[in-house]
């Protein structure tokens, strides 16, 4: 009687394509992780069920657990107008360098004295830098100023991508241009810190404000 | 490529000599391992929501306050926030006629009956009623969605009718930035449109803090 033949197989199974895949899949995560340049202060935001994504063109403001107020303008054009408009008011000079540093740079937080130091360290440095923040105080209200001549500098870039969006044969729409206003708090500040630097923008008549929250579901 | 290995060293029968082949493979089992790793770290640790912003419009500062006759409040209610509590109080401050303001307290819990959820949704119910209304009209494509904006949202639209709630807040120098903006989200879950973030009053204060 002939024996039945089981057919022998390799147990082994070509796994090439799936750890090609999985390769693709950890270069791709470790690409999207690794943000560009980190934040020299970390805040927790508390979470809100808006479903509003971040405007493109925007000035930001944070203010960490302790109180002290970073800010950060969107756009580089407008940061380097910002900072020449900046260091006219306060008749202070950078190197080319440096402002070309700066208007690359995220969130400062720093006085007008501190400034060039400031923009010379590295990203972790600037994390470790004894910094009082951006001084809101009423005697010397640099926020104030940094917040109008910040406003105009981003209307200005606002305008011209506007018009350039115009050009193109879009049509536009005049509101998406304008530069929002965004306060970035941490959960953990008291409300006071926050009050404060809102009463600064209410100053300057910037009386639309957005809270940066974290995303929840809406209840049904 | 990464494979499970076959067999042992391999005994050769017969004990021939031959000379030694290198294997051209390589064991990747464990260069596998720690792709695999790795991905699961950075898929576990990538957060791909984009934060969200919730708009707050706040009132404009006026040069001589006095100047400025507040209109009457209808269908308000003021909200008292300090560190983690909540107060409330329904109307005006004191109203000529009528007992003095008392506070209430209530709390941030979703699903307390006492809570800020279950008060706010019994206070607005005439907005969210309509509100659900003109939901439906919007399924079955009666009205367009420029429309439902216009008569939900718009300057004239349900949120800001006589019968819809309006809300204050009122801070405290204790609260936290989650307790406002919990509070002002519970708000929104509520339909309500109009919110004013105000200062607090002295009086205000001296009743809030005889609460504590």
């Amino acid at each position: 009687m002939p024996k039945i033949k089981v057919p022998k197989h390799s147990p082994s199974i070509d796994m090439t394509p799936m750890v090609d895949l999985a390769f693709l899949l950890v270069t791709f995560f470790m690409l999207a992780a690794i943000p560009r340049e980190t934040d020299p202060v970390d805040v927790t935001t508390p979470s809100s069920i808006s479903e509003k994504i971040i405007p493109d063109n925007n000035l930001t403001v944070t203010i960490d657990k302790g109180g002290r107020v970073f800010m950060n303008l969107s756009h580089s054009d407008a940061r380097a107008e910002m900072l020449e408009n900046m260091l006219g008011k306060y008749k202070m000079g950078l190197t080319a360098e440096q402002k070309e540093k700066f208007t690359i740079m995220t969130s400062f937080g720093c006085s007008m004295k501190e400034l060039p130091k400031y923009i010379d360290m590295t990203g972790e440095e600037r994390k470790k830098f004894p910094t009082i923040g951006i001084p809101t105080d009423s005697l010397k209200n640099e926020l104030k100023d940094w917040i109008y001549y910040g406003n105009i500098a981003a209307l200005n870039t606002g305008q011209t991508k506007f018009l350039e969006a115009e050009m193109k044969g879009d049509k536009p729409d005049a509101n998406d241009f304008k530069p929002k206003f965004i306060l970035k708090v941490d959960g953990k500040a008291a409300y006071i810190f926050a009050q404060n630097v809102i009463d600064i923008f209410r100053d300057l008549n910037l009386n639309n404000l957005n809270f940066i929250t974290a995303g929840e579901k809406a209840p049904k | 490529m990464a494979e499970i290995a076959e067999g042992g060293g391999g005994h050769d029968k017969g004990g021939k000599k031959r000379p030694k082949k290198g294997s051209t493979r390589i064991d990747m089992t464990p260069m596998v391992d720690l792709g695999f790793l790795l991905l699961t770290f950075f898929v576990m640790t990538t957060t791909f929501s984009k934060p969200k912003v919730m708009s707050l419009s706040y009132p404009a500062k006026i040069d001589k306050p006095e100047d400025v006759k507040q209109p009457p409040l209808n269908n308000g209610i003021t909200f008292l926030l300090t560190k983690d509590k909540i107060f409330y109080y329904v109307g005006e401050f004191n109203p000529k006629e009528g007992p003095a303001t008392t506070l209430e307290e209530t709390n941030f819990s979703p699903t307390d009956p006492k809570g800020i959820r279950k008060l706010l949704a019994d206070k607005n119910a005439f907005v969210i009623k309509q509100k659900a209304l003109l939901d439906d009209q919007l399924k079955r494509k009666q009205i367009a969605d420029t429309t439902y904006e216009r008569l939900l949202n718009g300057p004239t639209g349900l949120k800001t009718k006589k019968e819809a709630l309006k809300v204050l807040i009122k801070t405290d120098d204790k609260a936290t930035c989650e307790n406002f903006i919990d509070l002002v989200d519970e708000v929104k879950i509520a339909q309500i449109g109009v919110v004013a973030p105000l200062e607090l009053m002295k009086s205000e204060a001296d009743l809030l803090k005889a609460k504590l």
